[in-house]
C-alpha cells in the first residue's frame, strides 16, 4: 500500500514462522497490521485494537504478546510465531487439534489469539491444573463459546502433548 | 462429527470478511455525525476531495437510486439527508488507497450542524404528546396491546417497575466486507451477514440495479448474534466502487463497530401480578416500553415478541399488556439473540420470585403451580401443541447436584473481584436464584418464512459425491456442519462438501430466530429426500447397477426445494390474539452467586441449566450454543451495558464495554431433554436462544438472594449493591 505521509520508512526484517521476511514500515506502524498488510499474514486478527480481547494475540521469540500494542519495528530481528506457524510440517499442533476436537471455537475469530497463548502456556506448564488454565487465558475474550469447550480444549491439549511427546 | 470448517479456523486460513485482498483495491471510510439529533446546514467535501490519494467523496446526493431502507420499514436514509437522528449516523464516504488516508479525509470534511433537542426518554417517546417527533410519522413504532380476561383483582399482588440496559452483541469480527464493480455494471459483494437474500433486497434498490447484478457470497463471519442482520457497509461500499471502478473494502474498528450495528433494545417495564393466597396466578397486567432508537430496524417484530410472551410460560386467565416500541434519538436497536423476549423475561422473571415471597413458596414451587404444559393455552390464545415439561424440568434443575459450599480457607481468587479483591471476604454472601424462559423459534406473526437447499449427486474421482448449497449463513453455530449431517444421514454417502454461501441459489431466510437448524435443516432434509427419489426410480429401472454405475449412466443427479414451516397468523392489532408463533422453546436456569455486599462484587459459582431440545442432532455444536447463550446472559445481568447519556455513547470500547472473560463464567452443569416437535424436521427444537433469556432472571435472583436487595435493574452495578441508601 502506498502512503502519502511522507514519513521515514525503517527497513525491518522478522522471522515470521521459521522464515526470514522484510518490510519497510514506519515506526508507528503496528505488528497486527505489519503481519496483515505488509506480509499477508491474515490468521491473526484484530478484534479490538487496544489489546483487550487478545484476539491478535502472537508469539513473540516464544511469548505471548499482543500485536496491536507492539510496534513493528520494536521487534526488529526478533522471531514472530504466528497462528500460520504452529502446525509442523503439515500436521496440526495438539493445541489445535485439541480446539478442533473439543468444539473449542465457533466463529473462530478469537481462536488464533488462544492458540498463540495456549501453546506458550503449555510449553511452560504441561501439567496444568483447572485453576492454571483459567488464569492462562483469562486475557483472551471469547463471545460464543461461553468458555467451556475451551478448558476442555486446553487440558486435552495438554493430554495429546503428554501422549506425544511419552 | 466434527466441524467442516475447524481446521481452517485452528490454522489461520480461513477467510474472513476483514482478511479479504485485492490488488489495486481502495479503503473505504465513513464520517458520523457526532451529535445524536441535528440538522445538517452543509456539508463541504471539498477538502477531502483534494487530499492525494483519495479517489471519491460521496453524501446522499451521490446515492444512485432509493435514499432509504431498512429491514422491515425504509426509514434509514443511505446517507444523512439534511438531518442526523443518532450520533454514529453515517453522513459522509470516502475511498482512498490506504486506510489511514480515508480515514483522514473523512475527518476532513466540513459538516456544518444545527445541534436541536434530542429525543433521549423512551417513556416520554410513547406517551408525551409535546414529545417534539423523531421521524415525520411520530414516535410509535409498534403498540401491540394482549387483552384476555376481565379480572383484574385478586388476593395477591405484588407489583414492579423494572429496567434493562441496552446490551451489545460485541461479536469479535467487526463489520467488514469487499464490493467488487462487475463488467456488466453490477457488483460482487463479499460480506458478514446473517441474511445474504435480505441485503440484496435493501442494496440493489439503493444502487438502482436489478437484483441479479447485485451478487452477494458469505464472507466469514466473526459473531453475529443479531447484529448483522441490519446492512452495515453494504451499500457503502459498493456505492464506492460503482463511482470509482474499483474493489473497496471497508473495515470497521471496534469504536466504530459500537455505531455501526443495532443494539439490544433498553426496556423499561411495569408489572402487576394478582394471584390466589396459594400462588395461583390469577391476572397479570403490564406496559413494556422499548427503545427502538432512532431507526425502526427490526422493532416491530421485538414489540411483538415482548407483547406475545410477556407474561412468561405461565397459565394466566387474565392479561392486559401494552407493549410499545418508539422511536427516539438514541442508537437504532434491533436484533440481539432472544429479542423482545429476553426484556421480558427478566421482569416477568422478578415478579415471580416476589410472588413466592408473597406467598411463602420457594421460586421453584411457585413455578411449578403456573407452569405451562402441553395443550395450555398462552396469552395469545396459542395453545401449546407441543411437549412442553416445564414442571419436570424445574423439578430436574433443583435436584441436579450444586457445587458444594464455600471452603472456609478460600484462595483470594476465588472470591467476588479475584485477585482485585481488597478484603478477606468478610463481606460475602452466598445466594441461589431460578429463572425460566421462553422463546419463539422461527419467524412468527404470519412471516413467510421459508429455506431453500440444492443437493448434487455426482461421481467425483469415480465416487459418489454430495453438494450441498444454500444461501444460509454460517455464523459461527455450526449450521455447516449440521447440513453436512443430514446430507450424510438421507443419502447414505459419505463424501458431502458444502458449498460455499452465496446468492446464486435461493434465499435460507435469517440466521436469526434460531431458526437455521429447523428451515434450512429442513430445506436440506427435503432436497435430500427428492434427490433420493429419483435415485430409487433410476435403481428400479436398473436393479443390478451399484450407484456408482447408475451416476456413471445418468449422469449427476440435482435438485432444489424450498422448506416451510407451518403458516403462523399475525397478533390480532386490539387483543393480541392469534396462533402467531411456529414453535416454542423452553429452558431454565439455576445460579449460584458470591456476593461481596460491602464491595458490590458478584462472582456466579455455577451455572445449571435444562433445556428441551426436541432432539439432539450434534451434542457438541448444541452444548456450544447452551454454554454461549448463557454467558450472555450472564454478561446481561452483571456488566454488560452501552452505557448512553443524552444520545451519546459514552463506552464505545473493549475496555469500557464488559463481556464475561472465562474467569466470569462459572462450570456449567447441563441436562438436555429430546421430546420431540412433530411438525419439525427430525423433531427439533431451536436452542441458541432459550439460555440467553433464562440465565439472566436466574442469575439477578441468586443476587437477590445473597443481598436482600430488590435489584430491579440490569445490569446489576456494584454501586447497586454496595451503595444502597440504608432503609428508613
Amino acid at each position: 500500500m502506498s502512503e502519502r505521509t511522507g514519513e521515514h520508512r525503517h527497513a525491518i526484517t522478522l522471522t515470521v514462522n521459521g522464515v526470514l521476511r522484510e518490510a519497510a514500515v514506519p515506526a508507528r506502524r503496528l505488528l497486527s497490521d505489519c503481519l496483515r498488510h505488509d506480509l499477508g499474514l491474515t490468521g491473526t486478527h484484530v478484534g479490538c485494537e487496544h489489546g483487550v480481547c487478545g484476539a491478535c494475540t502472537v508469539l513473540l521469540d516464544g511469548e505471548p504478546v499482543r500485536s496491536c500494542l507492539t510496534f513493528a519495528v520494536t521487534v526488529d530481528g526478533h522471531e514472530i510465531t504466528t497462528v500460520e506457524g504452529l502446525a509442523e510440517r503439515g500436521e496440526l499442533s495438539p493445541v489445535q487439534r485439541a480446539f478442533s476436537e473439543c468444539h473449542g471455537l465457533q466463529c473462530g475469530f478469537c481462536t488464533p489469539g488462544f492458540l498463540c497463548t495456549v501453546t506458550a502456556f503449555l510449553r511452560d506448564n504441561r501439567t496444568p491444573t483447572d485453576e492454571e488454565v483459567l488464569e492462562a487465558v483469562s486475557g483472551n475474550l471469547c463471545r460464543c463459546t461461553g468458555y467451556q469447550n475451551i478448558i476442555k480444549a486446553v487440558h486435552r491439549a495438554a493430554e495429546i502433548q503428554a501422549e506425544e511427546s511419552g | 462429527m466434527l466441524r467442516p470448517d475447524g481446521t481452517l479456523k485452528v490454522t489461520g486460513e480461513f477467510a474472513y470478511s476483514s482478511d479479504l485482498w485485492l490488488d489495486g483495491m481502495l479503503w473505504g471510510a465513513t464520517l458520523r455525525s457526532p451529535h445524536p439529533s441535528a440538522w445538517i446546514r452543509s456539508v463541504d467535501v471539498g477538502p477531502a476531495l483534494a487530499m492525494p490519494g483519495v479517489f471519491a467523496v460521496l453524501t446522499h446526493e451521490d446515492v444512485p437510486g432509493e435514499k432509504f431502507y431498512g429491514l422491515e420499514h425504509k426509514d434509514q436514509p443511505v446517507l444523512a439527508i439534511d438531518q442526523v437522528r443518532y450520533q454514529g449516523e453515517a453522513v459522509a464516504l470516502v475511498a482512498a488507497d490506504h486506510p489511514e488516508t480515508a480515514r483522514r479525509a473523512a475527518a476532513a470534511i466540513v459538516v456544518d450542524y444545527e445541534v436541536r433537542e434530542a429525543v433521549v426518554d423512551a417513556r416520554r417517546a410513547a406517551f408525551d404528546p409535546s414529545c417534539p417527533p423523531v421521524h415525520a410519522h411520530g414516535n410509535l413504532v409498534r403498540h401491540q396491546p394482549v387483552r384476555v380476561g376481565s379480572t383484574f383483582d385478586a388476593p395477591v399482588v405484588v407489583t414492579g417497575e423494572y429496567e434493562v440496559g441496552m446490551q451489545d452483541q460485541a461479536f469479535l469480527g467487526p463489520e467488514s466486507g469487499l464490493a467488487v464493480p462487475g463488467e456488466d455494471g453490477g457488483v460482487d459483494l463479499y460480506v458478514a451477514t446473517q441474511w445474504l437474500h435480505v441485503d440484496q433486497d435493501q442494496v440493489a434498490p439503493c444502487l438502482a440495479l436489478p437484483k441479479e447484478k447485485v451478487r452477494l457470497s458469505l464472507a466469514g463471519v466473526g459473531g453475529a448474534f443479531g447484529a448483522r442482520e441490519d446492512l452495515s457497509m453494504q451499500i457503502h461500499a459498493s456505492m464506492l466502487a460503482l463511482r470509482t471502478g474499483k474493489p473497496v473494502k471497508i473495515v470497521y474498528g471496534r469504536e466504530e463497530s459500537f455505531f455501526g450495528h443495532v443494539h439490544r433494545h433498553p426496556a423499561r417495564m411495569r408489572y402487576e401480578h394478582g394471584a390466589t393466597a396459594d400462588g395461583r396466578l390469577v391476572y397479570v397486567r403490564a406496559e413494556i416500553v422499548l427503545d427502538g432508537g432512532a431507526y425502526c430496524s427490526s422493532s416491530p417484530a421485538v414489540v411483538g415478541n415482548a407483547a406475545s410472551l410477556g407474561v412468561g410460560p405461565y397459565e394466566v386467565g387474565n392479561v392486559w399488556i401494552d407493549a410499545y416500541g418508539v422511536y427516539t434519538n438514541n442508537p437504532p436497536c434491533g436484533a440481539m439473540r432472544g429479542f423482545g423476549a429476553v426484556q421480558a423475561c427478566y421482569a416477568y422473571e422478578s415478579q415471580m420470585d416476589r410472588l413466592a415471597e408473597a406467598c411463602g413458596l420457594s421460586p421453584v414451587e411457585v413455578r411449578i403451580r403456573n407452569a405451562v404444559s402441553q395443550g395450555s393455552k398462552l396469552a395469545t390464545g396459542q395453545i401449546v401443541d407441543t411437549p412442553a415439561p416445564l414442571a419436570d424440568m424445574l423439578r430436574e434443575l433443583e435436584a441436579m447436584p450444586g457445587p458444594g459450599e464455600p471452603s472456609a480457607a478460600r484462595d483470594l481468587r476465588s472470591l467476588p473481584g479475584g485477585v482485585a479483591q481488597t478484603t478477606h471476604g468478610e463481606g460475602v454472601r452466598r445466594g441461589v436464584g431460578y429463572g425460566v424462559g421462553i422463546k419463539n423459534i422461527c419467524f412468527s406473526e404470519g412471516f413467510d418464512d421459508y429455506s431453500t437447499a440444492r443437493v448434487r449427486v455426482e461421481l467425483l474421482g469415480g465416487e459418489p459425491h454430495v453438494l450441498v448449497h444454500t444461501a444460509a449463513a454460517e455464523v459461527g453455530q455450526g449450521l455447516i456442519t449440521i447440513k453436512a449431517q443430514i446430507a450424510r444421514t438421507e443419502l447414505g454417502i459419505d463424501k458431502v462438501t458444502i458449498a460455499p454461501a452465496d446468492t446464486s441459489v435461493g434465499s435460507a431466510g435469517s440466521s436469526s430466530a434460531s431458526r437455521q437448524s429447523y428451515v434450512t435443516g429442513g430445506a436440506v432434509k427435503a432436497t435430500c429426500e427428492a434427490v433420493r427419489e429419483r435415485l430409487d426410480r433410476m435403481r428400479a429401472g436398473h436393479p443390478e447397477l451399484t450407484l456408482e454405475e447408475l451416476l456413471e449412466l445418468y449422469g449427476p443427479v440435482e435438485e432444489t426445494r424450498e422448506y416451510r414451516h407451518r403458516p403462523t397468523t399475525p397478533m390480532d392489532p386490539l387483543t393480541g390474539q392469534g396462533d402467531s408463533h411456529v414453535q416454542l422453546a423452553l429452558c431454565v436456569h439455576r445460579a449460584v452467586v458470591d456476593v461481596d455486599v460491602e464491595l458490590g462484587l458478584v462472582k456466579v459459582v455455577e451455572l445449571a441449566a435444562v433445556q428441551d431440545v426436541g432432539r439432539i442432532l450434534n451434542p457438541l455444536a448444541l452444548e456450544g450454543q447452551i454454554h454461549g447463550g448463557t454467558a450472555q446472559g450472564l454478561g446481561l445481568a452483571l456488566m454488560e451495558e452501552i452505557q448512553v447519556r443524552d444520545g451519546k455513547v459514552l463506552n464505545p470500547s473493549f475496555t469500557d464495554y464488559l463481556i464475561p472473560t472465562i474467569l466470569d463464567m462459572p462450570p456449567m452443569r447441563l441436562s438436555i431433554l429430546e421430546n420431540p416437535d412433530p411438525h419439525a424436521p427430525y423433531g427439533l427444537r431451536g436452542a441458541g436462544e432459550p439460555p440467553t433469556l433464562s440465565s439472566t432472571p436466574a442469575v439477578a435472583a441468586a443476587v437477590r438472594a445473597a443481598t436482600g436487595l430488590d435489584l430491579p435493574r440490569v445490569p446489576i452495578r456494584p454501586e447497586d449493591i454496595a451503595l444502597v441508601p440504608a432503609a428508613g
